[in-house]
């Protein structure tokens, strides 16, 4: 009998999304954060209300490899015309989706986009002088893997100036948009490259405090994984926030 | 001495900038023939089960102006209060109903999501929270996306016992409440200032 109930409690556990560890706020970006003028008047005054996540963050949207094409993870070919490819240096970016306790993240999708090799990007308010490369779009997307690996193929983005100071330009960067098993991991960040002098430059990088934290958006240059007369590769892993786990926790509601 | 935590930190964000419709809602940039379908941008199939319904608002900055750039995400339970989930385990949600929509804001700085009327869904500690959408919200300026929350003026009596809105000082709980007008329900976001938007650390 005895025996019996516990195997209940346990199953009851295990079949329970759990909530999410705090976020550690100091780690990102101050929402108010004047050297990035933009934010100065997007920036909300008043303090976060804080809750633990209840089972509308607990839960998240899943994408299936339904929703992925063959070619989104080749940004050098899926805007560009038959037998033509984008221009620019071409790259790999690859790496894994982990949670905070360093377990992958499987079957979650990533998007990407960027800038062409001259720093332009296609879009309608994109007023830079670099010009449009016919045979790139900028945009891709991946689903994890199940060891929560993701890669795609591109041309190394150029930086480009945007006004906010007189004379500020963007590092080589390229934008990531992450989902998680729930929806407060849901994340947005960008990716920089290893030995690109105007990192220490921007005020966007700059938005963050803490080094530590800057260096994990740098990705390294891993040309172990390079492919010979074809491509280098960057490495870039993503963090996502981990779920605590529920010891002795009572739910009579079962939820 | 000490044992080690092990624990890895999570990525920082940074913002989504001007250009985030190219990674989020590219056929509404022009960048066709990648994707078929931007994703989210149909949240209802035929046969959905509830009342039908169209969320509407705008993202205002601190001075009134329209945030005309930014990308709002929703996620939200069916009308049963189940979520499309697999981290849902109480029951298999509406198949003809994702819960996830997202939106590029127009000009005007106007979001809109055509999706049904999500049911309640239970709450920490025995509580039933009052029907609700999630929100998230990214943009140029926006240095980490907000969370906030859409709860239904139609709705007074569970909102009065909704856990996350007891949490929240009286007079800002407004700032919550999407207007019910026959199917549409209005909800307006301020990023700051007057009547700021509430937002959430989840
Ligand atoms: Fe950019």
């Amino acid at each position: 009998m005895e025996t019996r109930g516990m195997d209940k409690r346990l199953s009851n556990l295990a079949s329970e999304a759990a909530p999410f560890m705090a976020r550690d706020r100091g780690r990102h970006p101050p929402a108010y954060a004047p050297g990035y003028k933009s934010s100065i008047l997007r920036a909300p005054g008043e303090a976060l209300v804080s809750f633990e996540s209840t089972l509308s963050e607990k839960t998240g949207p899943a994408f299936g490899h339904n929703v992925i094409g063959a070619l989104d993870n080749d940004l050098i070919h899926n805007f560009a015309k038959p037998g033509e490819s984008a221009i620019g240096e071409r790259i790999i970016v690859h790496g894994r989706v982990l949670d905070e306790n360093g377990r992958p993240v499987p079957d979650v999708l990533v998007e990407y986009w960027q800038a062409n090799a001259g720093g332009r990007y296609r879009h309608k308010r994109e007023g830079y002088l670099a010009p449009l490369d016919p045979n790139f779009g900028g945009f891709g997307r991946s689903l994890t893997d199940s060891e929560g690996r993701y890669w795609f193929r591109t041309i190394r983005p150029g930086a480009y100036p945007w006004p906010n100071g007189v004379n500020d330009w963007r590092p080589a960067h390229i934008h990531f948009s992450v989902f998680g098993s729930g929806f407060a991991q849901r994340l947005i960040t960008q990716m920089y490259f290893e030995g690109d002098p105007m990192i220490a430059q921007c005020p966007i990088v700059r938005t963050i405090a803490d080094p530590a934290a800057i260096a994990q958006l740098v990705a390294a240059l891993d040309m172990a994984n390079a492919v010979p007369m074809d491509s280098r590769a960057y490495k870039f892993d993503i963090v996502l926030r981990g779920r605590r786990s529920t010891f002795f926790e009572n739910r009579p509601e079962g939820n | 001495m000490v044992q080690h935590l092990d624990r890895l930190r999570e990525t920082p964000s940074q913002t989504a900038g001007p250009y985030v419709h190219i990674g989020l809602t590219p056929n509404v940039c022009g960048i066709t023939g990648v994707t078929p379908e931007d994703l989210g941008a149909r949240m209802v199939a035929d046969g959905v089960r509830g009342e039908r319904i169209t969320i509407r608002g705008r993202v205002l900055d601190g001075a009134g102006r329209p945030v005309n750039d930014c990308v709002v995400e929703i996620w939200q339970a069916d009308a049963a209060g189940l979520y499309n989930s697999p981290m849902e385990h109480r029951g298999a949600a509406d198949p003809n109903f994702t819960g996830f929509g997202r939106c590029a804001a127009d000009e005007e700085g106007v979001f809109s999501f055509d999706t049904v009327k999500p049911g309640p869904v239970p709450g920490p500690r025995g509580a039933t929270m009052a029907p609700h959408v999630s929100f998230w919200i990214v943009a140029r300026g926006i240095n980490i996306g907000l969370h906030t929350r859409m709860y239904f003026s139609d709705e007074e009596a569970a909102n009065r016992d909704d856990p996350v809105l007891r949490r929240v000082v009286p007079a800002r709980v407004p700032t919550l409440i999407g207007r019910r007008e026959g199917d549409t329900v209005h909800f307006d976001i301020r990023l700051q200032g007057e009547d700021e938007t509430v937002f959430f650390d989840v």
